[in-house]
């Protein structure tokens, strides 16, 4: 699946998006999986508080099953308007 | 329903008054615009986004406004990009046959935008750069529009 990063957990990440064959059953589960892999990605994730996600470009939670799904996103809390 | 998400520079009173223009069914417009502020040494800001999902999520937001409100019309432009103060970042407006649904209407979009729509601001100034932080009152406004 594609994952994605935006804001400053692209920027700690460092990178927009990358493509990650996981078997991870949920959006928790990846989140683990990648903080395991490597500093810059538990850095990010040291704090899922301050943090929200996007599964297949919808708000979710971290709980959310990623079965069947394409795009995760993971980013700040957002700040438009 | 209009909704555009753009790096462009727009002009709001043009916008306006192309989205006013020939109606007979609204009593009532009601247009806001978000302007960059510069709260002292701002020097510009960049404004980020989701591709896909803002267009999506602005689309929601609009749709349950026009349903809510009984809108005729909506409009919502927002920019991505680089942006300096004075420049206007976003607008929204709303016809409806009466003005308390058309302000309503308004308000619930902004209120909605500003913490479900996939944007973030970077700010510029003297002191470096620093992503904007979003305020708990803009997630906690949220709660005047349950229909519980």
């Amino acid at each position: 699946m594609d994952v994605l990063y935006f804001a400053w957990v692209r920027e700690r990440i460092g990178l927009p998006k990358e493509r990650i064959e996981t078997a991870a059953p949920t959006v928790a589960a990846l989140v683990e999986e990648l903080s395991a892999r490597e500093d810059r990605y538990a850095a990010a994730f040291a704090d899922l508080s301050a943090l929200r996600v996007a599964v297949d470009q919808d708000l979710a939670d971290f709980d959310a099953p990623l079965v069947g799904v394409r795009e995760v996103a993971f980013f700040p809390p957002m700040t438009g308007g | 329903m209009d909704i555009r998400v753009q790096s462009a520079p727009f002009d709001f009173g043009a916008e306006a008054g192309a989205f006013a223009r020939g109606r007979r069914d609204a009593g009532a417009i009601v247009t806001f615009a978000g302007i960059v502020r510069d709260d002292g040494g701002l020097a510009r800001m960049e404004l980020e986004h989701y591709p896909g999902m803002t267009e999506r999520s602005l689309e929601t937001i609009a749709a349950e406004a026009t349903r809510r409100f009984g809108l005729l019309d909506c409009l919502v432009i927002h920019r991505h990009g680089s942006l300096t103060p004075g420049e206007t970042i976003m607008m929204v407006a709303t016809a409806a046959p009466h003005r308390a649904d058309a302000f309503a209407a308004a308000e619930f979009l902004m209120d909605y935008l500003k913490s479900r729509a996939p944007f973030w601001k970077k700010e510029f100034g003297a002191d470096g750069a620093a992503w904007v932080a979003a305020k708990d009152a803009d997630e906690d406004v949220l709660g005047r529009w349950s229909q519980d």
